[in-house]
């Protein structure tokens, strides 16, 4: 036999499902057995997100008009985190989709964060061509969950 | 509204990101509706590794 080093992969699946607190410093309290809430915000193409972004609060500048709400929509999570072979991966289990919207100032990014915490913590931006919406429905819409193409993953 | 009068314009846009379609309505040269579906292609990951001592 030989070991391995390796970071493992159920760990991985953990990081999603906050299994672990390395610190207890700004670690918020959950409720066992209870998912957060995620949403999904989205910032015009003047913004500047990016990897540094830490949180909703502090991002600038999210789309306004016409049957936007501040804050965005919530995004389903139906499939718990999984893994195959070392890569962990999570995505939504249905498409986001803001309904009936006039945005007129060119948007072309998407910040998914965590509603629930207090903090409105930053989970991930996902950028796009830039788009304007009138009297219409923008959706994007979620790729294939695997370890392959899942929205988030950990290799 | 008469729907004849609308003019209907689709578009979209397929690079290594996305694939993005457009459709749009337009009414003697304005814009009255434009929807637009986003396909991602790129996901977010993040490398966990081990370092060695």
């Amino acid at each position: 036999m030989a070991n391995t080093q390796a970071m493992t992969t159920s760990f991985k699946v953990d990081l999603f499902n906050a299994v672990h607190a390395f610190n207890g410093t700004g670690v918020p309290a959950h409720t066992v057995s209870t998912a957060d809430v995620f949403k999904a915000a989205l910032f015009t193409a003047a913004s500047t997100l990016n990897a540094a972004t830490t949180s909703y609060t502090g991002a600038v500048t999210e789309v306004s008009g016409t049957g936007y709400t501040a804050g965005g929509v919530t995004v389903t999570f139906g499939t718990a985190p999984s893994s195959t072979g070392t890569t962990s991966f999570l995505t939504p289990s249905a498409s986001i989709t803001y309904s009936t919207v006039t945005l007129s100032t060119s948007f072309d990014a998407m910040l998914l964060y965590n509603d629930t915490n207090a903090g409105k913590k930053s989970v991930a931006v996902y950028t796009f061509s830039p788009q304007t919406v009138a009297a219409g429905t923008f959706t994007l819409t979620m790729p294939t969950n695997d370890a392959t193409t899942g929205l988030l993953r950990i290799a | 509204m008469d729907e004849s009068l609308l003019e209907k314009r689709e578009g979209s846009l397929d690079n290594e990101n996305e694939t993005t379609n457009w459709v749009e309505y337009w009414l003697d040269g304005e814009l009255v509706h434009r929807s637009v579906h986003v396909q991602l292609k790129q996901a977010v990951v993040s490398f966990g590794e081990t370092a060695s001592f």
